[in-house]
C-alpha cells in the first residue's frame, strides 16, 4: 500500500472523530438509550388510550447552573400520573439580577429507559427564556408518558438544569 | 519517495559510507539505525522523568496527610507522570525498536521513508519540551489527569492547557508518521520470499499496531480540537449550557484510549515471542493463531471503550453490551499466553537475563489481565472504579507488561546492535531487583483499591497507612534499579565481551543469521536469501 494512500486513512479517522459527536446522539435517539425526552404534537394524542389502572409517580427537579442568577423550581414536587394522559405541571424561575439574563433550559428523564417514553407537546425547554431584572415568571411542561413504558417503572424523575447563555 | 530510498540502497553499493561525523550526524541521520537508537534513548530519559514525577508521589503518599507537596501539584505529577509515560517512554521505546529491527527482521536496507523518519524522531523532543515547560508556568502544567476529561480540562484548566493540546497534537503526528512508514515498509519492502506469514511475530504485531495508530491518533487529535475550540472559540462539544455533552468527551477519549492500551502491549506481544522460542530451543508453537488473536485483539479494541465508563450512568443494555464484549477478549489474550507456555512446554531451556525478563513478563501481565477481567465486569466495577485497584491494574500490565518486554527486547538485542554482550551477573541482579521491587510496589495497591482508596488524590485515611507506606518502599527501590539499568545501559555500549553473529544458541531469523553484530550501518543493500 502506498504512502499516499496511507495517509488518507488518518485523515478519514481525523474526520470520524468529530462525526463521533452527531453520531452518538443519532445512536441514541434511535434506542433511546440516554435518558433524552421525546418531543410530540399535541394532535398525535390518542385520548382513549389511556390506562388507568396503572399508576406511576412523576417527580420534578429543578437546578441552576454556575453563573446564572436564577432561582427555579417546581411548583409542585411530584404526580401520580396514568400513561397516555396529557398532564401539566408549571416551574417558576425568578432571577435575582438588575439585568436582562438569558437561559436556556435542558432537561434528563430518569431511569434512561423511560426516557424513550416520555414526550411532551410543550416545553420551555424548547427555546431560550429571557427574563427582565427581577423578573418571575411561570413555565408550563405539557407532558405524556406513553402506554408502552415497562410494567417496571414506577416511578420517573425529570430534572431540568438551567444554563447561562450570556456570554463574558 | 520511493525512488527515494532505492536511490540511497544503489547509492550506498558504490561506496558503503559510515555514519557521518559529530552531533549533526544525528540530527540529520536518516537511517534507521540511528533513529532507532535515538527513539531508545529519548523514552529512556523519559522514563526517568516521568518516574521521578512517580517518586513524588510516592514520597507524598507514604504516609497519610499532606507532607511534601501542594495538591494542586500533587495533581500536576500525576498527570504528567501518566502523560510521559504513555507517550513518552512506551510508544517511543516500541518505535524505536521498530526501527531497529524492522528493516534487519524483514531484510529491507532501511526504512520505506528515511526522510520523514528523521522529522517523525524529531518531533517529539520539542512536543516533550514544550509540555515539561508548562511546570514553570503560571498556572502550572495539566493537573486534570492523563485522560483530561471535560469539563476540568476545558472550563477549568488554566492557560497552559493549549501547550498541552499543541504538544498532544505533535506527539499525534510523529506516532502517525512513524506508523504509515512501518506500514509501508512492512508491505512493500520485505526480501523475496519473506511471505507475509513467514515473518517474524514482531513484524506482525508492528504491522496491526501501526493500523491502530493510524486509526485512533487522528481521533485524539479530533477530541484535543474539540477542546481548543471548547476553550476558545465558542463550540459547546463539551459544554452542555451551549447543547454539548461533557461525557461525549469521554467517549471520544476512550474510543481512541483503548485501542491505545493494546498499541501499548501488542508490539510487547511480538517481542515475547521472539525470546521464548530462543531460551526454549524449540519453535514458538501455533504462529499461524498468534497471527490471528493479534489480529482479533486489535479489531475488538474498537469496540469496547464504554468499559471505562461503566459509572456515568449508562443504560443496562449499555453496560451489559461492554462487559460482555471486554470479556470476550481475554480469549485472544488467553491463546497467547497458553502459545507461550506450551512452547516452552518439554523446551530445553536456559535463563539468561532476557528470558527472565520475559517470564516475568508472562506471569505479571497475566495478574494484570485478571484484574482487567474483574474491571470488566460491571457491577464490581462501580466498586473499583477510580480506586488504586485500577491503578494496580493497569500498572501490572504497562510496568510489568509493556515495559518488561523492552527491557526484555533490550537484553535480547543489545549484543546485535552494540556486538558487546551486557553484564549477565548485573542484568540477573536488575531482574530480580526490579521483580521484587515492583511487587512490593503494586500488589498492595490491589488491596487499599478494593478497600476504597480513590486514586489521583494527595490524602487518605489512615487505615491505609501500612499498605502506602510499603508500596512507596517498593516504589523507591523499583526507581533506583532503573538508575542502575542506566548504568549497565552505558557499560554495555562502551565494552563487553565480543557477541557472535547468532549472539543466542537458539536465536533465529535474519537478523541473527544473516548479520554480524553489531551489523554494519548500511544493512541488506542487497536483499538476503529467506529459508
Ligand atoms: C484482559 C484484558 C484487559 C481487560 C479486561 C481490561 C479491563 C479494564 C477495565 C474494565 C478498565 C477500567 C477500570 C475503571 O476505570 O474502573 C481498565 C483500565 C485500564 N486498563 Fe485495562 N484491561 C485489560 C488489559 C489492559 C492492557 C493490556 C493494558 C495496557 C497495556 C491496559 C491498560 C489500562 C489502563 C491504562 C487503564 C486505566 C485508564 C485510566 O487511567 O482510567 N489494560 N482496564
Ligand atoms: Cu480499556
Amino acid at each position: 500500500m502506498s504512502p499516499l494512500k496511507l495517509a488518507a486513512i488518518p485523515l478519514l479517522m481525523f474526520g470520524f472523530g468529530f462525526a463521533l459527536v452527531p453520531l452518538y446522539d443519532v445512536f441514541c435517539d434511535i434506542t433511546g438509550l440516554n435518558g433524552k425526552t421525546g418531543r410530540i404534537e399535541a394532535a398525535e394524542i390518542d385520548a382513549s388510550q389511556v390506562d388507568t389502572s396503572r399508576t406511576i409517580e412523576v417527580r420534578f427537579l429543578a437546578n441552576t447552573n454556575t453563573g446564572l442568577p436564577w432561582d427555579f423550581q417546581p411548583l409542585v414536587k411530584k404526580m401520580e400520573i396514568h400513561p397516555g394522559q396529557v398532564y401539566e405541571a408549571v416551574f417558576r424561575v425568578r432571577s435575582a439580577s438588575d439585568r436582562t439574563t438569558l437561559g436556556q433550559a435542558v432537561p434528563s428523564v430518569s431511569p434512561g429507559l423511560a426516557a424513550e417514553h416520555f414526550n411532551k407537546t410543550e416545553c420551555f425547554c424548547f427555546t431560550e427564556q429571557e427574563l427582565a431584572g427581577r423578573e418571575t415568571l411561570d413555565m408550563p411542561v405539557r407532558f405524556v408518558v406513553g402506554t408502552g413504558i415497562s410494567d417496571n417503572i414506577e416511578q420517573i424523575t425529570l430534572s431540568y438544569t438551567f444554563f447561562s447563555l450570556d456570554k463574558g | 519517495m520511493y525512488t527515494e530510498t532505492t536511490h540511497d540502497a544503489a547509492h550506498g553499493e558504490h561506496h558503503d559510507h559510515g555514519p557521518a561525523k559529530g552531533l549533526m550526524r544525528w540530527v540529520t541521520t536518516t537511517n534507521h539505525k540511528d533513529i532507532g537508537t535515538l527513539y531508545l534513548w529519548l523514552a529512556f530519559i523519559m522514563l526517568l522523568y516521568g518516574g521521578s514525577m512517580a517518586m513524588i508521589i510516592r514520597l507524598e503518599l507514604f504516609q497519610p496527610g499532606l507532607q511534601w507537596v501542594e495538591p494542586h501539584f500533587f495533581n500536576q505529577m500525576t498527570t504528567m507522570h501518566g502523560l510521559v509515560m504513555v507517550f513518552g517512554a512506551i510508544m517511543p521505546a516500541f518505535v524505536g525498536l521498530a526501527n531497529w529491527l524492522v528493516p534487519i527482521m524483514i531484510g529491507a536496507p532501511d526504512m520505506a521513508l528515511p526522510r520523514m523518519n528523521n522529522w517523525s524522531f524529531w518531533i517529539l523532543p520539542f512536543a516533550f519540551t514544550m509540555l515539561a515547560s508548562t511546570t514553570f508556568m503560571e498556572g502550572g502544567a495539566p493537573a486534570f489527569g492523563w485522560t483530561f476529561y471535560a469539563p476540568l480540562s476545558t472550563t477549568f484548566a488554566p492557560d497552559t492547557t493549549d501547550f498541552f493540546i499543541f504538544a498532544v497534537h505533535l506527539m499525534g503526528i510523529s506516532s502517525v508518521m512513524g506508523a504509515i512508514n512501518i506500514i509501508a515498509t512492512i508491505l512493500n519492502m520485505r526480501a523475496p520470499g519473506m511471505t507475509l506469514m513467514k515473518m517474524p511475530l514482531f513484524v506482525w504485531t508492528w504491522l496491526i499496531t501501526a493500523y491502530l495508530l493510524i486509526a485512533v491518533m487522528p481521533v485524539l487529535a479530533g477530541a484535543v480540537t474539540m477542546m481548543l475550540t471548547d476553550r476558545h472559540f465558542g463550540t459547546s462539544f463539551f459544554d452542555a449550557a451551549g447543547g454539548g455533552d461533557p461525557v461525549m468527551f469521554q467517549h471520544v477519549f476512550w474510543f481512541f484510549g483503548h485501542p491505545e492500551v493494546y498499541i501499548m502491549i501488542l508490539p510487547a506481544f511480538g517481542v515475547i515471542s521472539a525470546i521464548i522460542p530462543t531460551f526454549a530451543r524449540k519453535p514458538l508453537f501455533g504462529y499461524s493463531s498468534m497471527v490471528y488473536a493479534t489480529a482479533s485483539i486489535a479489531i475488538l479494541s474498537f469496540m469496547v471503550w464504554a468499559h471505562h465508563m461503566f459509572t456515568v450512568g449508562m443504560p443496562v443494555a449499555g453496560e451489559l453490551y461492554f462487559m460482555y464484549a471486554t470479556i470476550l477478549i481475554s480469549v485472544p489474550t488467553g491463546v497467547k499466553v497458553f502459545n507461550w507456555v506450551t512452547t516452552m512446554w518439554k523446551g530445553s531451556m536456559t535463563f539468561e537475563t532476557p528470558m527472565l525478563w520475559a517470564l516475568g513478563f508472562i506471569v505479571m501481565f497475566t495478574i494484570g489481565g485478571f484484574s482487567g477481567l474483574m474491571l470488566g465486569v460491571a457491577p464490581v466495577d462501580t466498586q473499583y472504579h477510580d480506586t488504586y485497584f485500577v491503578v494496580a491494574h493497569f500498572h501490572y500490565v504497562l510496568v510489568t507488561g509493556a515495559l518488561y518486554s523492552i527491557i526484555a527486547a533490550f537484553y535480547y538485542w543489545v549484543p546485535k546492535w552494540t556486538g558487546h554482550m551486557y553484564d549477565e551477573k548485573l542484568g540477573k541482579i536488575h531482574f530480580w531487583w526490579s521483580t521484587i521491587a515492583v511487587n512490593v510496589l503494586f500488589f498492595p495497591q490491589h488491596f487499599v483499591g478494593l478497600a476504597g482508596m480513590p486514586r489521583r488524590i494527595p490524602d487518605y485515611s489512615l487505615q491505609f497507612a501500612e499498605f502506602n507506606a510499603i508500596s512507596s518502599i517498593g516504589g523507591f527501590a523499583f526507581g533506583l534499579a532503573q538508575v542502575f539499568f542506566l548504568y549497565i545501559v552505558i557499560k554495555t555500549i562502551r565494552g563487553g565481551e565480543k557477541a557472535t553473529a547468532q549472539v543466542w544458541e537458539g536465536a533465529t531469523g535474519l537478523e541473527f543469521e544473516q548479520l554480524p553484530s553489531p551489523p554494519p550501518y548500511h544493512s541488506f543493500t542487497e536483499a538476503p536469501p529467506v529459508r
